[in-house]
């Protein structure tokens, strides 16, 4: 189990940096904000995997801290972006 | 030993619609289909990650009678109804941010927001 754990968190630090190819190109700024939404959400994925690998009950904590800062951060870019702020 | 085969297939299901998600903002050709894309994907995908680990916590409660698998597992609920209510809400902002930053789909045939908006 511990493999198919490693395994896991690996893949998802190669998807992060896909994700982070559009966050580079994205020729329009609401096309970043989906990138970098989709990077905080495999964050806090990973983070969870991460508790499990490593047998470590406070990353899920962190985790939980992270998903919802995170979504504070998006709101209030997506606020600015639609000129609202 | 059944509860780890199940954790196993959940955290495959998981990778694979991740892994969609990401392919999904690379390859649609404006923000609402890459929107699409990576909301409902990566939604799935990180829930079904913690049920794989909440499975996995639940195998090793069973066989070591550990408090700490306890923990686990509850935190992990907690974050994925954070994550189920926080994801949805978000993309919507973004959207709404986007039509009204002025950008429209790639192939706009018929926009009923700017004419909602019109009529008020």
């Amino acid at each position: 189990m511990n493999d198919v754990l490693f395994a896991a968190i690996a893949i998802l630090a190669l998807l992060i940096l896909l994700a982070g190819v559009r966050l580079t190109l994205g020729p329009t700024i609401p096309d970043r904000v989906v990138a970098f939404d989709t990077i905080n959400t495999i964050i806090v994925a990973s983070m969870i995997l991460m508790a499990a690998y490593f047998g470590q009950t406070i990353f899920v904590d962190v985790a939980l801290v992270y998903a919802l800062l995170s979504f504070l951060g998006t709101l209030a870019i997506a606020k600015y972006i639609g000129g609202e702020l | 030993m059944t509860l780890t085969t199940a954790a196993t297939l959940c955290i495959a299901i998981g990778i694979i619609f991740n892994a969609l998600g990401v392919i999904g903002i690379l390859r649609f050709p404006d923000v609402y289909t890459r929107l699409h894309a990576e909301t409902k994907m990566a939604t799935f995908g990180t829930i079904f990650l913690a049920i794989g680990v909440i499975l996995y916590a639940a195998g090793l409660l069973a066989d070591t009678g550990d408090s700490q698998y306890l923990t686990l597992a509850t935190h992990t609920i907690l974050v994925v109804i954070a994550i189920a209510f926080t994801n949805a809400t978000g993309a919507h902002a973004i959207a709404r941010a986007a039509h009204k930053s002025g950008q429209l789909p790639d192939p706009a045939v018929v926009d009923r927001l700017q004419e909602v908006k019109k009529r008020d």
